[in-house]
């Protein structure tokens, strides 16, 4: 093993080729799947054991049947003058319905592995989503959405071809070695310490050309990433590439990288595909042996050992069905261990920790645009909309802290502007509010209740967001403006729609509200899918607002509609809105200016201009002409 | 489609046709090794010879070797040829698409081309070293099992072609509708990864709307109905070991049974019957392996066709026979020209007639969608028009080689991408020999040096893959400074300052009037103070030039313009971000 194999299992992100039982840990994931699938399938295992017994020990008798065919049938047949066929046929007849159990066994196991082997991918597939639904957002900024889609597409894939696979043909293969090992031991002791010393290494061989290969999957991996990064970051790039007529180039820098993928993947490659010849020979060299040795043992050249030449004969047919599993074996250990470099990224997953809710105050509705606050003894506090921060720090990775004391009180109705520039923590602020991430300091009340207080859910339900980057499901537009509520009729969401001002635009589509959105909206423009998150955020009707506003490049008519859009959706709620646009600003009851963290300047709008600090440097700065 | 992926076998051609020679030199050694056993046991242990056993045991060692060797022959150069083939087939698909003009790339999303170079390429090479090791082991085997048979006996061997026969229409019945749920589970699949990756993606707004059980319920539906169609695919595909074994040991039963009647009336020997019953086995298990051959085949005759896709695709635009090479100045004229991005598709851009002088400054204005990239586009031979005609310097686009034309009319698109590696060498890009002094030159006008020489590493700091490290304001003034090493005699900027401070942006403007006065500027900008002091604007609404005028006259005659302008200076779209360096 190389040094450093076991020191960093997670990144090793390359299949663990060769690699033998012993870089299993106890308390490797492989393990934890083992036991979490005999766990949920103790009958079926049961039952998949007895059928691999009975259809082995049925093939045994099948292929032992030709001996008693020609010996006890035929020959005795040929010597008579009058033969009797009637004994034959009872034994075909006894035979076959031999063979039809064995068979019936093979396909009832193999059903069975099926529904274990997909059951298990199912359960596992379930469980790593709705645990992903329960982890906190740092889980989804610190891993990439590619590493994270590939646990479900590659790792869980990976398994089903160990689960339905490598182990029931791991299982056959060893109930095939005892049973051959028993007649074998039955037949010649010494010839069997023979024959396993060199079962042991064929063992060796296979796993050792696998150890070999391992260092060249690595290899392999690696340039497999180096590619597809390479194709992936120019071919976005081409226009670019095309533009400045760079083409050549690119063309020679791939052209290297491709080699090194070639030579690697050969090497790999080739180490596999000749396995399989050298294992069948060490077979035959082994043959040869048992063959020689068998015959000075049964014609006395070695004393002390006893063999008849029959039973040497029957040794040498069982030989081959000793050596075939063990290779069979060694194969499959390979996969298996392969395989948990998949089970180790599935696990990660599972094990992570998920969101944190100590919360005990519920919302309840109590009708029309009326809300309480309900604690664990009962009693009902109007929901109000009074929320208040004080002396909060806040940092996503302990070293570098992004908010600084951060003050502020938003009284019922009122609306809150934050401006500043990138960076400045204007929606760090908004996602400690409804707990998308947890403070190191200070405290978070709403309407008197600190939010941690607050069941998560219900905290979030109080709050509708809209956000700067605008994400929509594929489903109709319809279902789409549900989405804020899902008890919402036809008639609330159009009602929604029309109040955000998107219902003009909507009827313009070629199946109005019915139009289906591909993944992520991609047949709408920026602005209109804008639009649509401001009407979903308007048919959940919350009392508490947080709204994003765009800073991209939307034409100033779909604008002018957004913006009539999120003024109608914040008369009467509290609101935050994150500001790009003066007349946001202009409009706030209260405007907080933040830099590198900190609120630096407060206030409404005329007092700060007034004040000729950053605010009056961002406004004046914005008239430049 | 299959001719253009094996044109592509090029220098690996020995290897791949070498390899069925190994493989078949392999089989027949194979076929020779029980051979040689049976006469250790006949011929040596059963007569209880030494010297015998020595000597074919000597000789089995001998063929063994043999075989050995053969073997790994064979696994090398089928291991060698088939991931040349590969190798081929990515450089293939690269060269081309490097011969892609913007309409097709338009055609072909990166992630689809990224399938197609990665795990179609993968599906390819596994199918052809298989079909290099295998197609020609099976039927060599089946054919030589075969011939023995009728060798043996005529009779017999009926068996064998009913048992044939029965296995084949099995295989077909299983494999064609197998096909068809395989291809419905693909659908599934998708689904699933969809729901994944929504999830994924918008995570916050599930979160938000507290709408995680709702979204399990989603996926729960999506993943039942995979497991669903794969326990019915698997249990189809099940059925192929029983009736296997079941033809298998039918066939060896009425063997017995025929073989029995046979040798009892002497036209058949004992041994000989043993034979047959290891060649039905030869033979079931080498169609066996054809059809799984087959399937193979056809299941990578999707990927065959994705990768001859790009491989085959004729560049929608060409150098003409004699191109000019020297762009005299920088005007730019559109006569007439209409020009739609599908060829029969709307217009994107309609009856577009516009004059511009050398060394003009124009602005470009209009909704999303009015056509003004695409206008932009034009210039550079981006795309080329539908009818009537662009000309820059006063002479056909068409008519320049495409590098002199693109290098005099430098483009700096919407998106705005860096590449990895360190700003100077993404700044050579645009002039490969360019010194720092040179770059910095370009900085300073683009307004890029001042934040460059706030990085620790400066002009070598490392840009990440996609320039995220850098903001989008400085990836822009980058991109500029990228494109002003030209020294173009046209610059057009596709709305490359939307991210960029209104001050910056006024002062990148400043140093391009003082610097390059003699370089015709077009400047995209949804921003009427980014345009407003150009010498012109085109105004451009539904693919046509609504008004081409200066910013005053504008104001006065064009309702579209007044109506922006009134918009987003009476508080509609001040932008509140402070300067980003």
């Amino acid at each position: 093993m190389p040094p450093g194999f076991n020191q960093h299992p997670g990144q090793d992100r390359g299949p663990r080729a060769g690699a033998t039982l012993k870089d299993l840990k106890k308390d490797s994931t492989v393990f934890r799947l083992f036991k979490f699938i005999f766990r949920n399938y103790r009958v079926n295992f049961v039952v998949v054991t007895l059928c691999i017994i009975v259809s082995s020990v049925t093939s045994l008798a099948s292929s032992l049947f030709t001996r008693t065919l020609i010996d006890d049938y035929i020959t005795p047949m040929t010597a008579a003058a009058a033969p009797d066929y009637a004994p034959l046929a009872i034994a075909l007849v006894k035979l076959g319905a031999i063979i039809l159990v064995g068979i019936i066994a093979g396909y009832v196991q193999s059903i069975i592995m099926i529904h274990v082997g997909q059951g298990t991918m199912l359960r596992l597939r379930k469980d790593l989503f709705s645990h992903m639904e329960t982890l906190p957002l740092k889980y989804f900024d610190n891993h990439s959405h590619g590493d994270i889609m590939s646990v479900y597409t590659n790792d869980v894939d990976t398994l089903r071809q160990v689960v339905g696979n490598s182990v029931p043909s791991l299982f056959r293969s060893l109930v095939t070695i005892i049973a051959t090992f028993v007649s074998m031991v039955v037949l010649s002791v010494p010839l069997t310490v023979v024959a396993v010393l060199m079962a042991f290494l064929m063992y060796k061989v296979t796993t050792g050309l696998g150890k070999l290969s391992r260092k060249y999957f690595v290899e392999r991996q690696r340039n497999l990433g180096r590619v597809n990064g390479f194709i992936e970051e120019m071919v976005s790039g081409q226009k670019v590439v095309k533009v400045y007529c760079h083409e050549e180039k690119a063309l020679e820098a791939f052209a290297g990288l491709n080699e090194e993928l070639r030579a690697s993947v050969y090497n790999a490659n080739k180490i596999g595909n000749i396995i399989m010849p050298i294992n069948s020979n060490i077979g035959n060299f082994m043959y040869v042996l048992l063959a020689i040795l068998g015959s000075l043992i049964a014609l006395g050249h070695l004393p002390g050992a006893a063999l008849t030449l029959g039973s040497l004969v029957s040794f040498l047919t069982l030989q081959r069905n000793f050596t075939r599993p063990v290779t069979q074996i060694s194969n499959e250990i390979n996969s298996i261990v392969m395989a948990s470099a998949g089970t180790d990224r599935l696990y990660a997953l599972l094990d992570e920790v998920p969101e944190v809710d100590e919360g005990t105050v519920t919302l309840e509705k109590e009708g029309e645009g009326r809300w309480s606050w309900k604690e664990t003894d009962g009693s009902l506090r109007k929901l109000e909309g009074l929320v208040s921060l004080s002396d909060v720090d806040f940092s996503y990775v302990p070293e570098k802290q992004v908010l600084y004391d951060i003050t502020l009180t938003a009284y019922p109705g009122q609306k809150i502007a934050f401006v500043g520039g990138t960076g400045a923590g204007k929606t760090t602020i908004t996602n400690l509010i409804n707990r998308f991430y947890e403070i190191q300091d200070g405290t978070i009340t709403y309407d008197g209740f600190s939010v941690a207080g607050i069941k998560k859910a219900d905290l979030r339900r109080s709050l509708g967001i809209v956000l700067q980057e605008t994400k929509l499901f594929s489903g109709s537009v319809l279902e789409n403006i549900r989405y804020g509520r899902l008890d919402a009729t036809d008639e609330e969401c159009r009602d929604a729609a029309r109040l955000v001002h998107a219902d003009a635009f909507i009827r313009r589509l070629p199946d109005g509200y019915d139009t289906v959105l591909d993944a992520d909206g991609g047949n709408l423009s920026q602005g209109e899918r804008q639009l649509l998150a401001i009407a979903r955020a308007a048919v959940a009707d919350p009392p508490v607002l947080i709204l994003d506003e765009a800073t991209s490049s939307i034409d100033t008519r779909t604008e002018r509609l957004i913006q009539q859009g999120m003024d109608s959706l914040m008369k009467g709620r509290t609101t935050f809105v994150i500001a790009h646009r003066l007349s946001t600003v202009q409009n706030a009851d209260y405007i907080a200016v933040m830099d590198h963290g900190r609120i630096i300047e407060r206030g409404k709008h005329f007092e700060l201009l007034e004040q000729k600090g950053k605010y009056y440097e961002l406004y004046t700065g914005n008239q430049i002409t | 489609m299959f001719k253009t992926i094996l044109k592509q076998v090029k220098q690996y051609k020995a290897a791949a046709l070498l390899t069925p020679l190994w493989t078949t030199l392999e089989v027949i050694m194979g076929v020779l090794i029980p051979y040689v056993t049976a006469s250790i046991i006949d011929k040596g242990i059963g007569a209880g010879s030494l010297p015998d056993v020595y000597r074919y045991g000597a000789m089995m060692i001998g063929i063994a070797c043999l075989s050995l060797l053969f073997g790994i022959l064979a696994g090398r150069f089928a291991a060698y040829s088939s991931t040349g083939l590969a190798a081929n087939l990515r450089l293939a698909m690269y060269e081309n698409i490097q011969r892609f003009s913007f309409s097709d790339i338009d055609k072909f999303s990166t992630a689809g081309l990224v399938t197609r170079m990665t795990t179609d390429v993968s599906s390819i090479q596994g199918a052809f070293q298989m079909l290099l090791r295998v197609s020609f082991r099976a039927p060599l085997n089946m054919v030589s099992a075969l011939g023995m048979c009728f060798l043996i006996h005529k009779k017999l061997s009926i068996i064998f072609l009913v048992a044939m026969v029965v296995l084949s229409v099995f295989l077909a019945v299983l494999i064609t509708r197998a096909a068809k749920l395989f291809k419905q589970i693909l659908l599934k699949v998708d689904a699933l990864n969809g729901v994944v990756q929504e999830n994924v993606d918008a995570i916050r707004v599930v979160k938000a709307f507290v709408r995680e059980d709702h979204e399990m319920s989603k996926f729960d539906k999506a993943a039942v109905g995979l497991f669903t169609m794969n326990v019915k695919a698997e249990t189809l595909m099940a059925l192929n070991g029983p009736v296997m074994n079941l033809i298998v040991n039918g066939c060896i039963i009425a063997l017995s049974w025929c073989g029995a009647h046979f040798i009892v009336e002497g036209s058949l020997t004992t041994g000989q019957l043993t034979s047959l019953f290891s060649y039905i086995m030869t033979v079931l298990t080498s169609l066996m392996m054809l059809s799984m051959i087959f399937v193979q085949l056809t299941q990578s005759a999707a990927s065959a066709a994705r990768i001859a896709e790009v491989i085959d695709e004729e560049p929608d635009m060409a150098d003409p026979a004699e191109p000019v090479t020297d762009v005299p100045d920088g005007r730019i004229d559109f006569n007439h020209v209409y020009f739609s991005y599908k060829q029969g598709g709307d217009y994107a851009l309609e009856d577009i007639d516009l004059h511009i002088r050398a060394g003009e400054t124009i602005g470009i204005i209009g909704g999303t969608g009015s056509g003004k990239s695409s206008l932009v586009n034009l210039m550079a031979r981006l795309y080329d028009v539908s009818e009537g005609s662009v000309e820059v310097g006063g002479i056909d686009v068409r008519k320049y080689a495409m590098q002199a034309l693109r290098d005099e009319v430098a483009m700096v698109l919407q998106k705005s991408t860096l590449f990895s590696g360190t700003i100077l060498e993404n700044l050579r890009w645009g002039k490969e020999d360019a010194t720092l002094e040179e770059c910095r030159e370009a900085c300073r006008q683009a307004c890029a040096d001042e934040f460059i020489e706030s990085f620790p590493d400066r002009y070598e700091t490392v840009i990440d893959q996609g320039g995220t490290n850098v903001s989008g304001g400085q990836r822009q003034r980058l991109c500029i400074a990228r494109a002003l090493l030209k020294h173009p005699k046209v610059l057009v900027l596709d709305d490359s300052t939307s991210a960029v401070d209104t001050a910056t942006d006024a002062a990148i403007r400043a140093t391009f009037n003082a610097r390059i006065p003699g370089t015709t500027k077009v400047i995209i900008s949804q921003r009427i103070l980014s345009i407003q002091e150009a010498d012109r604007i085109v105004v451009m609404d539904n693919g046509r030039v609504a008004a081409f005028d200066t910013h005053e006259n504008l104001l006065r005659t064009c309702d579209i313009y007044s109506e922006i302008y009134e918009m987003q200076t009476s508080g509609g779209s001040g932008d509140f971000d402070e300067p980003q360096a």
